[in-house]
């Protein structure tokens, strides 16, 4: 019988950590991910729904944290929901049972890797990596946005604290430019 | 250029994908219109110089389809709307 073992995304078998300075990046494998959007025409039963689950829907650009589920803003009608990955390994079934037929639900997990970035001021290593007012926007923005030619998420949960959702085959290049805009920017 | 997203806000133009002329939306039905209506829509266009209405596409944003309104002389944007709500002002289902 095989014998098989999970690799992160930058190949590994346990989490980076990488510390420039006064910045600390953390891979974060303990993540479960799904989107959620609402079918057409059926918004008010979603939000019925999701509401009862527990899981909440924010508005646009913003993040919402909950137990044991959060969320952050995606597109209209639609949503990333978080989960722990070790209670919440099949979350898209949970949420598919949970939200019923008012929404459509696709696994997101393994498409993404997470670096938490922890510092005492991020903006100066974001406002080289991203055309996102770091410094300006609120708690709990969440956005779409550019590094590196990469498509990613960033959502700011402080001033000095921010989670950036990349896509999974180019995480060593999404590292490699936090890098390089760290050591530039501290 | 700055594109004021109508959900948003001010987004970068960096964020979006052009597309070309927003009567892309009006597309005529290839069974009844007949074939000069169906070239017309897929081959012909205006080339203004001045107010032109366009789709821009936020692929690095919410992914959300556009008709900017945008002077192609000035390059001044005067409206931003969701293509999805002008779609079904015309009448559009989807």
């Amino acid at each position: 019988m095989a014998s098989l073992q999970a690799m992160t995304a930058l190949g590994a078998h346990g989490a980076a950590v990488v510390e420039i300075g006064p910045l600390r990046i953390s891979e974060r494998l303990d993540v479960a991910l799904a989107s959620v959007a609402a079918r057409r025409g059926r918004m008010a039963d979603l939000a019925k729904t999701a509401k009862a689950a527990g899981i909440p829907l924010p508005e646009p650009a913003r993040h919402q944290s909950g137990e044991p589920y959060s969320t952050f803003w995606v597109a209209p009608e639609m949503w990333f929901v978080e989960a722990p990955y070790s209670s919440h390994e099949l979350i898209a079934d949970l949420l598919k049972t949970a939200l019923g037929d008012a929404a459509s639900v696709t696994e997101q997990t393994d498409a993404w890797v997470v670096f938490d970035l922890a510092a005492p001021n991020l903006s100066p290593v974001l406002e080289r990596l991203c055309n996102v007012d770091f410094q300006v926007v609120a708690e709990g923005y969440a956005t779409r946005t550019v590094m590196e030619h990469l498509g990613v998420y960033l959502i700011k949960r402080g001033p000095g604290s921010a989670r950036i959702y990349g896509p999974r085959s180019s995480a060593e290049s999404l590292l490699h430019a936090l890098e390089t805009a760290a050591a530039a920017a501290f | 250029m700055i594109i004021h997203h109508p959900i948003l806000g001010p987004r970068d133009a960096q964020e979006f994908v052009y597309l070309g002329d927003a009567t892309l939306i009006d597309r005529p039905d290839g069974m009844t219109a007949g074939v000069e209506a169906f070239h017309d829509y897929l081959y012909n266009r205006d080339n203004p110089a001045g107010e032109h209405r366009e789709l821009w596409y936020h692929e690095q944003g919410d992914r959300s389809w556009l008709v900017v309104t945008r002077n192609t002389v000035t390059h001044e944007i005067t409206k931003v709307e969701l293509a999805r709500d002008v779609a079904r002002a015309r009448g559009r289902t989807k």
